[in-house]
């Protein structure tokens, strides 16, 4: 019996089960629902080129030129921030191939011993011991794993996701291991921006006033300083600032306490009968450095690299013969053996990740 | 009942798949990645104890390195930040080298001491990082029942 074997490229993503959209070939990853991500992009691109095109030019020539640089630039970082927040996989954990789905179902049923009908099985729960704390890894039912540590399922983008702290709409995409730092990095920034931008409003209207009077800065006539504008601009960063700023301090507190948002939220940690956060260094500066100078963690899903699936088709000869090397399909002796299933043999895997790109 | 492979090749083309392992995570030390050393019992017959303990801990070892936090990965941070992480278009940061250190060596290691014993490791990063799978060969001539011949006794203590 020789096999005949046929090879076909598959791009991983096509094939990833997940709300998710991808972009650019994989490289791009975000949730279904982009609507809110698009307003955030429109107000601080629409609010920051009012201030670019009516404060700026006032303020660089009655203040100092420096003002517009260093607004460009923190515009500038606000944006990358954004973008690598929204774009970037959050740490989304594969889910289980059939195998591995099988031999965690063996387990549990040996664990479990036998049930009597009628009766409900136990929780699907494992007991790891972290730091000298027991800690309970939940059953995902979706992708059939056992959760790692801090890892929770986003039902919005149905995954699994690693160190899961919440699924942002405002950002189009889910904030876990990968990119929880860009994304405080981008609280941190807009809230920069946003005080920045509403404090150079006040100023530029009190100097205004100054010059002119207050009344004059108030009235609006063709050619001169549209007063509107600015009241829009005050608006939009008065209501940003509370909210982004209360988001930014949230989140300081919970990286000084290296918390996720999902643990807060449930409050695995608090209380008197529960365990204390067994991740936690009990220092602050080391919390902080962990979060946000840990080292950049690789993706899971390799979206970008073809799964190269090798399909062997038993071919059928007369007598069956190792040596015998030139297949004739369809000649039939015997009754037909059965197709053997795709094989994505693991090391066409080891393979296809050394070459990955990403 | 050893079955002999000369290559890769040879096991990939004579051999089915009788049976996966896999090889769970440790977490006793937090969340950085390390994987239990223990070793199951399907391994007993195919592979000697030393040889399956000295391969998972030297991947602990790599992954230890990868995860390592301190002067290098500090500057690695801080440099990135700097640059609104753009720098990360044009250098491979240091986790990523690290990883591709490992595929280097899991290949050697199933070139020369599991592919011949009718083993195969699947690198973790292809799992998710949650398991390293072994998956076990028989050769197709002596068994007799190819799929799904699981003999898992189940009673990997947890």
């Amino acid at each position: 019996m020789s096999a005949v074997m046929i090879t076909r490229k598959v791009r991983k993503w096509e094939k990833l089960p997940g709300k998710n959209t991808f972009c650019c070939d994989g490289r791009v990853m975000m949730a279904r629902q982009k609507g809110v991500f698009y307003l955030t992009l429109f107000l601080i691109v629409g609010t920051c080129s009012l201030f670019f095109a009516f404060e700026c030019p006032y303020l660089a020539v009655h203040l100092s030129p420096a003002i517009p640089v260093f607004a460009v630039i923190l515009f500038l970082f606000v944006i990358a921030f954004l973008l690598r927040t929204s774009f970037s996989d959050p740490g989304v954990l594969p889910r289980a191939l059939p195998e591995e789905a099988n031999f965690i179902e063996m387990e549990i049923e040996a664990a479990n011993g036998n049930v009597p009908a009628g009766q409900r099985p136990p929780p699907r729960i494992r007991n790891v011991q972290i730091n000298n704390q027991i800690v309970k890894l939940k059953y995902c039912y979706t992708c059939k794993i056992f959760r790692p540590p801090r890892a929770s399922h986003c039902s919005i983008c149905d995954n699994c996701v690693d160190r899961f702290d919440h699924h942002c709409p405002w950002v189009g995409n889910c904030v876990g291991k990968r990119n929880y730092r860009y994304f405080y990095l981008f609280t941190l920034t807009l809230s920069l921006l946003t005080i920045y931008i509403f404090a150079f409003n006040i100023v530029h209207v009190v100097m205004r006033s100054v010059d002119q009077g207050f009344l004059n800065t108030l009235k609006e006539t063709p050619g001169t300083y549209p007063f509107k504008l600015t009241v829009l601009e005050v608006l939009v960063c008065f209501f940003t600032l509370w909210s982004v700023v209360g988001l930014t301090g949230f989140h300081t507190y919970l990286i000084s306490l290296n918390q996720t948002t999902n643990e807060d939220i449930k409050g695995s940690w608090s209380g008197k009968n529960r365990i204390q956060n067994p991740y936690s260094h009990k220092n602050i500066i080391k919390n902080c450095c962990e979060v946000l100078c840990g080292p950049t963690y690789p993706r899971y899903l390799h979206s970008l690299s073809y799964s190269t699936i090798k399909f062997y088709v038993s071919v059928l000869v007369r007598s069956p013969s190792p040596k015998e090397s030139s297949p004739s399909p369809k000649e039939e002796e015997h009754p037909p053996a059965p197709k053997l299933p795709p094989l994505a043999s693991p090391e066409t895997d080891a393979e296809t990740s050394i070459a990955k790109t990403h | 009942m050893a079955t002999e492979f000369h290559n890769l090749q040879e096991l990939r083309h004579s051999a089915s798949l009788a049976n996966k392992v896999f090889i769970q995570r440790d977490y006793s030390d937090g969340t950085t990645c390390k994987f239990q050393t223990k070793f199951p019992s399907e391994l007993e017959s195919r592979i000697e104890r030393t040889l399956f303990e000295d391969t998972v801990k030297t991947l602990n070892n790599f992954y230890a390195e990868a995860e390592k936090i301190g002067g290098q990965s500090y500057l690695e941070g801080c440099l990135a930040c700097a640059t609104a992480y753009l720098i990360f278009l044009c250098m491979e940061t240091r986790y990523e080298k690290v990883l591709k250190k490992i595929a280097k060596y899991i290949q050697e290691q199933n070139e020369k001491i599991y592919a011949p014993r009718g083993l195969l490791i699947t690198d973790p990063i292809e799992r998710g990082m949650r398991v390293i799978e072994i998956s076990i060969y028989e050769d197709r001539g002596s068994s007799s029942s190819s799929s799904g011949s699981s003999s898992v006794s189940g009673s990997t203590a947890r």
